[in-house]
């Protein structure tokens, strides 16, 4: 691969098995995409398409049987040891998923929490940082209040403001964000929708957008990959991917998308048409 | 003939601020596709937990729920297991949270007709295979020796449509039956769903938080926010033209799929908890368009306007201007 360091992001040739009973399953098979300052991809797939390992992959969290992460021209390391390679993996990188508690310590209010992650990657007078969780607490519009706040006490759409704000602290170059707001109610998903797009246009972030729902994608993403099984299926800007879909299955996904003149009949049966005809993988 | 009828339904947990259902009223008919929307905590699964008899455990209840003319509020043992076994079933998000693990597909589908109806074995294999045939599964006698485990979400959900299907109920309660489910897969269940509701001449009520699965796939809608019906009408009508300002919200909140993309108007704060109450409209804090000094008075009634019904202090005024604007 050519190394672009102009690129936040490059990924290719990327792959994970896992052994299951006696056989391997392949979750990921061959997937290269990169990422512009600024940009965002929408991974678009539903259960068993390898979406949620390809996040874990890119912060780290499994480690690829094959190809390679590029993060501003700089190889993701398949091991991290030590502090500093530790902190650097986490300027590179950092998630959202779609429980907030995985990121957020139940016993520390969203202030310390901001505040510890600040302290953790150099920032050494309190009054700076005090200053730095209010700015970040705004800019995802949480106030004072909800930093005393423990992550119970705060609402749903609360809390995951609160864990994009704690992904934010560390200024990352790439942020992933792994259903983020499919546990939302759609007002306050809308809240957060609205969010992310003014980040995406306030800070230069690379964005890589993983979801099911193809609406929210196209909202906050100016690209999209569709994974089915492991593979990639389709990869084209939202636009084109929504008007032109090239894959069957991207057809299908569309298809499948309630709206008033919807016939849940002939999707079934285009479904099970694609499956009998092997069509579906490419 | 209304299959399901709720006249006014109230249930009020003893400490909290607000009830969780104040003044419910909704009718379901034979042959009718029904959906009842709303976000967490706005009561709806409560509501539909109670055409079975089901409501939490020391709470104050008022008013009716009739299911085939059966009265469940203060009723015996009796009654509620009749209308239990023989005429509403219901359908949850997680299929797997209702089926034992450790015992077959077979075993699960069998049991309720050979305690219950009194077939024997035999028998009761023989329906269950019909069933399972009917809900789209490709290989029923295989499926019969299965275990949960050793089935998709999706095929589980539709071994849990041929349980419901097992006591011949006139009225199926759908509890977010597609929710934990995949997009592709979420259209055949709800294929399944509707043909049954058209073939058998079942009332099907759908709890739904999506606003646009309930319209592409039920004749009425109901709206609820708070413990309360807001808005109800016909599905494309509800759509078309939302006359409330919640539903106005919510369709302004979900980004389309095609069309001119703009900026998002989210409805500002998030849903009412059972912790918190208003003396008027239960919106007011969220709404666009509330006005001091009337909208927080008193609670807006549900009225009648034009095929359907708002309860919104405002609706004259924005009927035809600024509540579709937000869309």
């Amino acid at each position: 691969m050519t190394t672009d360091p102009g690129l936040l992001l490059q990924v290719s040739g990327l792959r994970k098995t896992y052994p299951s009973g006696g056989a391997t399953v392949v979750a990921v098979d061959d997937l290269s995409f990169s990422l512009r300052p600024g940009g965002a991809l929408g991974i678009v797939g539903e259960s068993g398409s390898g979406k949620t390992t390809t996040a874990r992959m890119l912060v780290g969290l499994e480690r690829p049987d094959q190809g390679e992460i590029l993060v501003q021209g700089t190889p993701l390391a398949a091991r991290v040891r030590g502090r500093t390679a530790r902190l650097a993996r986490a300027k590179a990188v950092q998630i959202v998923f779609q429980d907030p508690y995985l990121s957020l310590d139940g016993r520390i209010s969203i202030g310390d929490t901001l505040d510890g992650v600040l302290r953790l990657h150099g920032s050494p007078s309190g009054a700076d940082r005090a200053a730095r969780v209010r700015e970040l607490l705004a800019q995802v519009g949480l106030g004072d209040r909800e930093a005393a706040a423990l992550p119970r006490q705060l609402s749903g759409g609360q809390r995951q403001r609160a864990a994009i704000a704690r992904a934010l602290a560390v200024e990352p170059a790439v942020l992933v964000l792994d259903e983020a707001v499919s546990a939302l109610d759609v007002s306050v998903q809308a809240q957060v929708l609205n969010l992310l797009s003014d980040i995406r246009r306030d800070t230069g972030i690379g964005l890589v957008f993983v979801s099911h729902d193809l609406a929210v994608v196209r909202y906050v993403c100016d690209e999209a990959l569709v994974m089915y099984r492991g593979r990639t299926v389709e990869h084209q800007p939202v636009t084109d991917l929504l008007s032109m879909p090239q894959h069957p299955y991207t057809r299908l996904l569309l298809a499948s998308v309630p709206r008033p003149d919807w016939d849940p009949e002939a999707i079934g049966e285009q479904r099970r048409d694609l499956v009998a005809a092997d069509a579906l993988v490419p | 003939m209304p299959i399901l009828e709720y006249e006014a339904l109230e249930v009020a947990l003893p400490g909290m601020a607000r009830p969780i259902l104040d003044g419910v009223s909704l009718s379901v008919a034979e042959g009718e596709a029904v959906a009842l929307v709303g976000e967490s905590g706005s009561g709806k699964s409560v509501t539909a937990r109670a055409a079975l008899g089901l409501l939490p455990a020391g709470a104050r209840v008022g008013g009716q729920v009739r299911v085939g003319g059966a009265e469940l509020i203060g009723a015996d043992a009796d009654t509620v297991r009749a209308v239990r076994t023989g005429k509403a079933s219901m359908i949850f998000q997680d299929p797997r949270a209702g089926i034992n693990p450790v015992r077959r597909v077979g075993d699960f589908l069998t049991e309720q007709l050979r305690l219950v109806g009194g077939r024997s074995k035999a028998e009761a294999e023989a329906r269950v295979l019909e069933l399972l045939g009917a809900v789209g599964l490709p290989d029923p006698p295989r499926h019969l020796r299965q275990y949960p485990h050793q089935m998709s979400g999706g095929m589980l959900q539709r071994v849990m449509i041929a349980g419901a299907l097992t006591a011949d109920p006139r009225l199926l309660l759908c509890d977010e039956p597609t929710t934990a489910l995949d997009v592709t897969t979420q259209a055949e269940i709800m294929a399944i769903l509707r043909r049954l509701q058209r073939e058998k001449g079942l009332g099907l009520l759908l709890i739904t938080h999506d606003l646009d699965l309930a319209a592409a796939t039920c004749d009425r809608i109901y709206v609820m926010y708070a413990g309360r019906i807001v808005e109800t009408g016909t599905a494309a009508e509800l759509l078309a033209a939302p006359r409330h300002p919640y539903t106005a919200g919510l369709l302004g909140s979900s980004p389309p799929l095609h069309g001119e993309l703009t900026r998002l108007v989210p409805i500002p704060g998030s849903p009412m908890s059972l912790a918190q109450s208003a003396p008027g409209c239960a919106f007011f804090d969220r709404c666009h368009f509330a006005q001091p000094g009337r909208c927080d008075q008193a609670a807006p009634p549900l009225a009648p306007l034009g095929a359907g019904m708002v309860a919104c202090h405002r609706v004259d005024e924005l009927a035809n201007s600024a509540a579709q604007e937000i869309r």
